[in-house]
């Protein structure tokens, strides 16, 4: 091609007649519309808007115009263009849509059965127990203390007033480790740590003593000669049996259900003195039902014992009981376990089946 | 202790309508527990009824039952004779028999109806003892005229057979704690009754009802020619004399033959004790009515004196229950003469002086033993007899006298004997001591208001002689029933008892304010949250263990891990040691879900183990005084190393097939990777060994210690010899921590450092090495060679085959390099990677592929 016919009619060109541009446009209209995937749309792209397509090719005519048709031709040309080009990205982005739905519908999958694939373990009730009951003597101010399960017979007897000859010794079913004058033994209760918190932190002193104890029990629907007890101790200046009351209704309430109360009936502990029976308020019928079968219609529930400290518990602890006085007591987390969560048999709480763990969550 | 309320009601005015659900809560109140109720619990109409006729008929699965007609006069409300089934043979037409109709209840609640059964309609039930709760026998039916011997005589039928068994009587049991020996009495539950109800009480030691009248008992005072008696104890425990009061007087011309009255033996039988014979029963009977044990010799087998004192080493008894003892110098002994043994002071005598269906004339003793002296007889011989429990917690040491009083009066009274007018009282009871205490101490030790004149009140209602020793401050004498009454906060319960444990108000005390959880007991938590979060299920094992599992793990003889605690008394002689690792029980665990039908089980155990120094004993220097530091220091001492562990076993899917596709067996870098997460839960570094420790399989164990080198245990694959000998499933991993070197080396406060914002860069070599370096050790190498630019090193690939030697392997390892204030260059890059392959070809040979 040489330079500028300025003679030229862009009219007498066939591919910049205008009405042959307008037939490329609706021709390309025509194949954009009719695409249905993007592979039809890519070839309609080709076929109307690639380089070989009829505007492509008249596109390149406008370069032999005179410049005097130059502009009315190019503008035309243009137009066309984009209006082709215009409709190919309308097209586009439908048919994405459209494939985009489609996939998300292919991709589909059932759910409604739980994978477990990692299935979540859980801790066990027991010891969830005994943390709940530890939170809501921290919750008051207290703190907790611990102590070992093989115990010196001191610490778990004589600190705590059991003298050697006395009865209550012979009632706990004591572990003794041999030789059995060795003075040790497995702990027969919490109580033990009650002395050695005094011993190491003196008073005035506010510890609950969540722990396992052992007895010489059997095990069966009731006992088990491995167990667990939370211990209560405090000790400072004007503490009375009603605060010893209003430290087990509060914790009762907190275990058991909103303003539920507990109920102190006489009865004997060496280590303490006045001591108590603890029940606490059957939180099913609250003694408004005698055919209860939580309660066996009596409306309480026992749970432990308690008392004032034995001022020869103080005095074997180096505490002055003319200064300072206070309460103690102590409570089965397996039976609190067992009424809080309704279980009636204690050797599902021993026997490490999983299947019991999976009744509850992390938090009972 | 179980009492009859017909006994009560002779000692307390119980209300006429009381029921035994009644007192047992009135007696509740004031400290004794119920135990149980008996008797009363069958509701009638329970008839007498004469057997018409019966009809034996054969049924088809070869039991023959009889059809019987039985006239229960108007009970039934049509005087016709009552149709009714029964299985037993025992009986014959015209027959007495015991006959509940429709309506009536028997024990536990069994109602009756009328029913259908063998083609009739039975319209209620001939009883037999043990229907009635009278008995155990069940074979036959009760034939009244046999039950009730004469007693039968007159009986009409349709006539109340309630009454006539006494099953209108009730029985209230209640537990006696262990301060209040005075209530295995009668006497003292009537005295306690009395204080919780204000009933009128009448004590058995002062009066005797006979007949409906009150008549005094009276004791006479000793004679000069009383039985002879010596009290010789030479050695007394604890200053305290064996024996300070003993009391004898003789009965002669008694009919040995004489039958214990029916009332006596009803009683006895209520109150839980078999009638033996006359003797006997009326020292059991007072016994029970006043809380003294007595005891009762032929005179004829004892020639005097009484000597009461210490055995001597070697000596021996054989008692009552034909068992022969060595005695122990801490025995008291009743000898006769000195020599020849009776009986062990208060908890059994003899068999040779015993009372026989012969003897007329009986020797009654009724003595005060010191409480001490009898717990250790007792537990020392493993005799816990109804006389050593109540001398162990303390008999009245006035009752003796009236006690011997009243076993004189039964005795002649039913066995036709007279009693010598000579009486012994030997010995003397230390006089009590007056506690001082002062009148406000109840109000500030319980917390409700009381007057001082309520205090003087419920102390002299309970037997106190109460004089004001200066202002505020009274002097109270105790009753002589009361030796546990010793310090102030002992009668502050009383004083709180007596007006109600029910008023104390409820007050939440402000404690000063704790420093909630400790490090270690939040570090717990946290370690047993993490491994259930990746799966595993807490449970708690016995911590018993024998000796047959040190080997089922393979457990060298030598193993520090085989020195258990032992128990002087285990639950099961197969199990007699405290574990010394989690492991040695956790398996049990695994086997009872793999038993019931689990499959995919991970478990995980958080407790203490014992590592036992048997080398030292503990003392146990006794009871209200604080031990001096260096006995104190002794005490814990001995107390056993008792560190905290976590344990973990797992077997089956560690990541579970099912609809979403294939799962993945648990192996042994799963346990690896738990015993990581639990030092990553508490941000621990840890460092690691390969390690051969049983229970392990010696190829696949890893032990796991901090940086400076303490060890916090072990993880690894059980040896396929454990796997065999524990019965669980191939490849089972396992693990062991020590929680509380963890605990210590994760208390501190952790530092942060700022992170790099610049971009990450990868690299990646493969290096050959002998299949004896150790990927951690080469690692090392790399590490070190790469220098501070590395982020992280990730071994991502191990190849050992055919295109490298037999030795060989080819270990893949992804490099990322940060640096804090740049982006790396290419060139920082490879240079720090070709730093790394240099370093580990320097320190292993390693060559890059
Ligand atoms: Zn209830």
């Amino acid at each position: 091609m040489s330079g500028p016919n300025t003679n030229y009619d862009p009219v007498e060109v066939t591919a910049l007649d205008p009405a042959m541009v307008e037939q490329d446009v609706t021709d390309a209209l025509a194949a954009i519309k009719a695409a249905v995937s993007l592979d039809e749309l890519k070839a309609a792209r080709i076929a109307h808007a690639g380089e070989k397509s009829p505007l492509a090719l008249a596109n390149r005519e406008i370069g032999a115009l005179p410049p005097s048709a130059k502009a009315e031709a190019g503008k035309r040309v243009g137009q066309a263009r984009g209006r082709v080009n215009q409709a190919l990205a309308a097209r586009q982005t439908e048919l994405e849509a459209e494939r985009d739905e489609r996939i998300l519908v292919e991709e589909a999958m059932d759910l409604t059965l739980r994978a477990d694939r990692r299935p979540f373990g859980r801790r066990h009730p027991i010891t969830l127990t005994a943390e709940r009951m530890a939170d809501v003597m921290v919750g008051m101010g207290w703190e907790i203390a611990e102590g070992p399960g093989v115990e010196a017979e001191w610490f778990n007897f004589d600190a705590l007033n059991f003298d050697k000859d006395h009865p209550a010794r012979q009632m706990q079913d004591t572990f003794f480790v041999d030789p059995a004058d060795a003075g040790v033994v497995l702990r027969t209760h919490t109580s033990p740590v009650q002395a050695r918190a005094l011993l190491e932190r003196g008073a005035p002193l506010y510890v609950a003593v969540p722990g396992k104890t052992f007895r010489t029990d059997e095990l069966d629907a009731t006992h088990t000669p491995v167990f667990h007890q939370m211990e209560g101790l405090a000790i400072d200046e004007g503490l009375t049996m009603a605060h010893l009351k209003g430290t087990l209704d509060r914790l009762a309430s907190e275990l058991f259900g909103e303003g539920l109360t507990t109920r102190l009936r006489p009865a004997y502990f060496p280590f303490t003195e006045p001591s108590a029976e603890m029940d606490f308020q059957c939180f099913v019928c609250r003694g408004e039902d005698s055919a209860c079968r939580t309660c066996g219609g009596t409306g309480w529930i026992e749970w432990g014992g308690c008392g004032m400290v034995n001022h020869n518990v103080l005095r074997a602890c180096g505490v002055d009981p003319e200064r300072y006085q206070g309460f103690a007591f102590g409570m089965g987390v397996e039976r609190s376990l067992m009424f809080r969560n309704n279980l009636a048999d204690m050797r599902e709480m021993i026997e490490g089946d999983v299947r019991f763990n999976a009744q509850f969550g992390m938090e009972i | 202790m179980r009492v009859p309320l017909d006994w009560l009601r002779e000692y307390a005015e119980v209300p006429a309508g009381a029921t035994g659900v009644q007192v047992a809560a009135d007696l509740v109140r004031v400290g004794l527990e119920e135990e149980g109720l008996h008797g009363g619990d069958i509701q009638g109409p329970l008839v007498v009824g004469r057997v018409l006729e019966m009809t034996p008929e054969k049924q088809k699965n070869g039991k023959t039952i009889n059809w019987c007609q039985v006239d229960v006069g108007q009970a039934n409300g049509t005087g016709e004779p009552q149709g009714i089934v029964c299985g037993a043979h025992n009986f014959a037409p015209g027959d007495l028999v015991v006959v509940i109709l429709p309506g009536g209840v028997l024990p536990g609640n069994f109602e009756i109806s009328a029913r259908k059964t063998y083609g009739h309609v039975s319209a209620g039930m001939i009883c037999s003892s043990l229907e009635l709760g009278l008995g155990d026998d069940h074979d036959g039916i009760i034939v009244l005229t046999d039950w009730l011997g004469a007693g039968a005589e007159g009986l009409v039928p349709g006539q109340d057979a309630i009454p006539l068994l006494g099953l209108d009587r009730e029985t209230v049991e209640v537990n006696v704690t262990p301060d209040r020996g005075y209530c295995f009495s009668i006497r003292g539950i009537a005295r306690e009754y009395s204080h919780s109800t204000g009933a009128a009480y009448r004590d058995p030691a002062l009066v005797r009802v006979v007949d409906g009248a009150e008549n005094p008992l009276t004791a006479p005072g000793a004679t000069q020619d009383g039985f002879a008696v010596e009290l010789r104890d030479g050695s007394p425990l604890n200053g305290t004399p064996g024996c300070d009061r003993f009391v004898t007087r003789i009965v002669r011309g008694l009919d040995p033959q004489a039958p214990t009255p029916a009332w006596m033996v009803t009683r006895l039988t209520e109150a839980g004790m078999r009638p033996i014979s006359l003797a006997v029963d009326v020292s059991n009977y007072v016994m029970l009515a006043l809380g003294q044990p007595t005891h009762a010799y032929d005179l004829a087998k004892v020639d005097g004196p009484i000597v009461v004192r210490r055995a001597r080493a070697g000596e021996k008894l054989t008692t009552l229950d034909d068992v022969e003892r060595a005695l122990d110098p801490e025995d008291l002994l009743i000898t006769d003469g000195g020599e020849t043994l009776l009986g062990i002071a208060g908890v059994m005598g003899g068999a040779s002086s015993e009372v026989s269906d012969t003897t007329t004339d009986v020797l009654i003793e009724a003595a005060h033993f010191d409480p001490r002296t009898v717990a250790r007889s007792a537990r020392r011989h493993r005799l816990s007899t109804e006389a050593s429990k109540r001398f162990e917690r303390g008999v009245d040491p006035e009752l003796a006298p009236q006690a011997a009083q009243l076993m004189v009066e039964l005795m002649t009274e039913l066995g036709g004997g007279t009693a010598d007018p000579a009486v012994t009282d030997e010995g003397a009871v230390a006089p009590r001591e007056a506690i001082g205490i002062e009148v406000s101490l109840p109000t500030r030790y319980v917390g409700v208001d009381y007057s001082p004149q309520r205090v003087r009140e419920v102390l002299e209602e309970i037997g106190c002689r109460v004089t004001e020793a200066s202002a505020g401050i009274l002097s109270v004498l105790p009753p002589s029933w009361r030796p546990d009454l010793l310090t102030g906060p002992d009668l502050v319960e009383e004083v709180a008892r007596i007006d109600g444990y029910d008023k104390i108000p409820s007050v939440v005390p402000t404690a000063p304010g704790g420093r909630g959880l400790s490090h270690a007991q939040r570090a717990r938590r946290t370690v047993a949250a993490a491994l259930a979060g990746q799966g595993l299920h807490e449970v708690l094992t016995y911590p018993f263990v024998g000796e047959s599992r040190f080997a089922d793990l393979g457990l060298g003889e030598e193993d520090q891990r085989r020195h258990a605690v032992r128990l002087a008394n285990p639950l099961s002689d197969e199990a007699p040691l405290m574990r010394t690792e989690l492991l040695q029980t956790l398996p049990d665990a695994l086997r009872r879900n793999l038993a019931r039908g689990a499959k995919d089980v991970a478990l995980f155990e958080i407790d203490t183990v014992t590592l036992p120094d048997l080398s030292r004993r503990a003392p146990v220097p006794g009871v209200g005084v604080r031990p001096d530091d260096a006995v104190l220091e002794e005490i814990r001492a001995a107390v056993p190393h008792q560190p905290l562990h976590v344990a973990i076993v797992a077997t089956g899917q560690a990541d579970r097939s099912g609809w979403w596709g294939q799962g993945r067996a648990t192996d042994v870098t799963d346990v690896v990777g738990w015993a990581h997460a639990v030092c990553d839960a508490l941000g621990v570094a840890v460092e690691r060994r390969q390690a051969e420790r049983e229970p392990f399989h010696p190829g696949r164990c890893v032990e796991l210690s901090l940086p400076d080198g303490t060890i916090i245990g072990w993880a690894g694959e059980l040896h396929p010899k454990v796997v065999t000998a524990l019965g669980v499933p191939e490849r089972t991993a396992a693990a062991e921590l020590d929680l509380d070197v963890l605990f210590t080396a994760s208390d501190r406060r952790a530092q942060g450092a700022p992170l790099s914002n610049h971009p990450p860069a990868g690299s990646d070599i493969a290096l050959t090495v002998s299949r004896s370096t150790s990927f951690r050790d080469l690692e090392a190498s790399v590490r070190a060679g790469a220098g501070p630019l590395l982020e992280s090193v990730r071994l991502f690939d191990v190849y050992r085959g055919d295109q490298i030697g037999e030795d060989q392997q080819s270990l893949a390892f992804h490099l990322v390099f940060r640096a804090p204030d740049r982006t790396l260059t290419t060139e920082e890059v490879n240079a720090a990677r070709d730093a790394a392959v240099a370093r580990a070809a320097k320190d292993h040979g390693a060559v890059q592929r």
